[in-house]
């Protein structure tokens, strides 16, 4: 009986173990490249370094402006991750983020005690991710296409019933500062969703699953793991991030606008996609981290508050934003590909 | 090999599968013995993947009946035939190259702890399990995308019996593998055999393989079974012919249409 020794198998160059002591550089280098995590930190720093340096970047008054840029990103981006290693993508979070509120707000005006209020609104946003998910997996429109449309009717919905108009954030006292009209609690509120999904991605079976049906969709399904009912799970998940996310964002700045968050959403929509993505979540799906989205979406943050210090007009500011996202995008695709030939 | 005495672990009758139009399988009996390694051959297109996927619960069939250890059942879905001793590792191997070797390994069996996984306990068994039956791998810990072929064959297989597998379905597992790391599978294919406890059905692009490997040999074409001898009983000459001829046949047909 030959022994199944498989170690003697040849292995591609990169598994041998390296026979050379690497230079110091080229490791801390190397860990760059593999830790998105780290290098985005590092990127985060240099940025708070050079804004703190030119402008009035590191103060009372700013920080907070800062914390509130980041926290309804990194609350949607959470979800958002979730959907991307799963192998899909939701556009219709924005609509469904600036949707909510409204919700709430009739409810509330109807008489529905506040808590109660807040919980049917995020339970239509589910119905609305059970939607998107349903439709992506079931009738098998790529969820690109599906959320583009949810996107449109969503908006459409919201701009009906609001009648086009803001309207201010009723009050409910104290309770308003717990939702996130005092400084730095929407930001509180974004770090526990944070924290809260990092573990759920990290240690349960539903993290695992997610990453399986993105990593080798067949594959996961040949397995037995349940692929259709995680994506339509991971659809839910970013739509009551959304409707989360627009709640809080209400109570912040005090009017609940049917175009917030720039036309409806897709601002809120596009950055928390373009944090997650600058955060080393694979456009492809497979792999991407909770914190990792959060990282991204703090240096978008910087970056869009640096340039306003700076005195940026608004628009050369979007076309700023738009090359630094168009190339992280380009290189998320690239360091993929990089990773899966060179390993 | 044994008498024919010997129970069959799992018995196909008559089974048929069309899609619309199209009749993939015509009507197809196949058997298989305890401790037994069936090798399955055919041509691209005879429909031996989907007989895998039918006798794996992952399509239904249209028509035909299945009994294992001489009941009937009807597999209503993957899980299912899991639960029955079928485990299959398909040609892509359902192996996700962004997790590591357990988490591939303990795939949709997870074992947990409350609501999280219990990455430990998974560690350890999946180790023991490879050390088991003599896969060496660097880590435990490591990517899957980052092994080679045979290595990457070798958990897929190890994946299988590690959930006491009675029956393994095989497509293809040597396909896309150098000769020493085909010889490494054949070698853990005997061991597992030598255990006495699992039987295989294995799919085979090979007739060489097959007539080194298998101890019975079933020959599919165009959706039916034409041939099922012992391997001492046939030849590559024999396998060869027929194959030749399902061209030659098929050649003349398609001239005389024209």
């Amino acid at each position: 009986m030959a022994e199944t020794v498989l170690s003697n198998a040849p292995l591609p160059e990169a598994e041998q173990p390296p026979e050379r002591p690497q230079h110091f550089w080229v490791k801390a280098g190397l860990f760059l490249i593999r830790r998105r995590e780290a290098s985005i930190i590092i990127i985060a720093i240099a940025l708070t370094v050079y804004f703190g340096l030119v402008t009035n970047f590191v103060t009372r008054e700013n920080l907070p402006i800062i914390s509130a840029y980041v926290a309804a990103d990194a609350i949607v981006a959470t979800g958002e991750v979730f959907v991307l290693i799963s192998g899909e993508i939701d556009l219709s979070v924005g609509a469904v983020a600036a949707f909510a509120p409204f919700i709430m707000y009739f409810l509330t005006q109807d008489g529905v005690p506040l808590l109660p209020s807040i919980i049917v609104a995020l339970l239509v946003c589910a119905g609305i991710g059970l939607l998107n998910g349903t439709v992506t997996v079931l009738l098998k429109v790529p969820s690109l296409i599906t959320t583009l449309g949810t996107q449109f009717l969503i908006s459409g919905i919201t701009l009906i019933i609001s009648s086009g108009e803001p309207i201010p954030t009723p009050s409910f006292g104290s309770v308003n500062n717990f939702l996130g009209a005092a400084n730095y609690v929407e930001f509180i509120w974004a770090i526990a969703v944070v924290i809260v999904f990092q573990i759920v991605l990290s240690f349960t079976r539903w993290g695992l699953h997610t990453v399986a049906a993105g990593g080798n969709l067949l594959g996961a399904s040949e397995a037995g793991v349940a692929v259709n009912r995680i994506k339509i799970a991971n659809f839910v998940l970013v739509s009551v991030l959304g409707g989360l996310a627009g709640m809080l964002e209400v109570f912040r700045v005090g009017s609940i606008d049917p175009l917030a968050n720039g036309d409806g959403g897709t601002y809120l929509m596009f950055a928390a996609v373009a944090g997650a993505v600058i955060g080393g979540t694979s456009l492809v799906g497979g792999s991407g981290t909770v914190v990792g989205a959060l990282l991204g979406c703090l240096t978008l943050s910087l970056v869009q508050d640096g340039l306003i210090l700076l005195g940026v007009n608004a628009n050369t500011f979007d076309v700023v934003l738009g090359i630094a996202i168009l190339l992280a995008m380009i290189a998320n695709i690239a360091i993929t590909r990089w990773r899966e030939s060179g390993k | 090999m044994a008498e024919t005495t010997t129970p069959d672990v799992l018995r196909a009758e008559h089974i048929v599968k069309r899609y619309g139009p199209v009749t993939a399988l015509r009507d197809i009996t196949i058997h298989l013995q305890k401790g037994e390694i069936l090798g399955l051959i055919g041509d691209n297109g005879a429909g031996k993947s989907t007989l895998i996927k039918i006798l794996t619960g992952f399509i239904p069939p249209t028509g035909g009946t299945i009994f294992i250890n001489g009941e009937e059942v009807t597999l209503r879905s993957v899980t299912h035939a899991h639960l029955l001793g079928i485990e299959t590792v398909y040609q892509d191997l359902a192996l996700v190259n962004q997790l590591s070797v357990y988490h591939n390994m303990f795939l949709n069996r997870e074992q947990i702890r409350g609501p999280f996984l219990n990455n430990r306990k998974m560690r350890q068994q999946a180790r023991e399990q490879l050390d088991q039956i003599g896969v060496q791998i660097p880590s435990i810990e490591t990517e899957v995308g980052r092994l080679s072929g045979g290595q990457r064959q070798a958990i897929a297989i190890a994946r299988a019996v590690s959930t006491r597998a009675k029956i393994l379905l095989l497509d293809e597992p040597l396909a896309a593998m150098g000769a020493k790391e085909g010889a490494l599978i054949l070698g853990l294919l005997r061991k597992l055999q030598e255990s006495g406890e699992i039987s295989i059905i294995m799919i085979a692009h090979n007739y060489a393989q097959v007539l080194e490997s298998c101890d019975r040999v079933n020959l599919l074409q165009h959706g039916a079974i034409t041939l099922d001898k012992p391997v001492p009983e046939t030849s590559l000459e024999e396998l060869n012919e027929l194959v030749m001829r399902e061209y030659r046949l098929g050649s003349a047909h398609n001239s005389a249409s024209q």
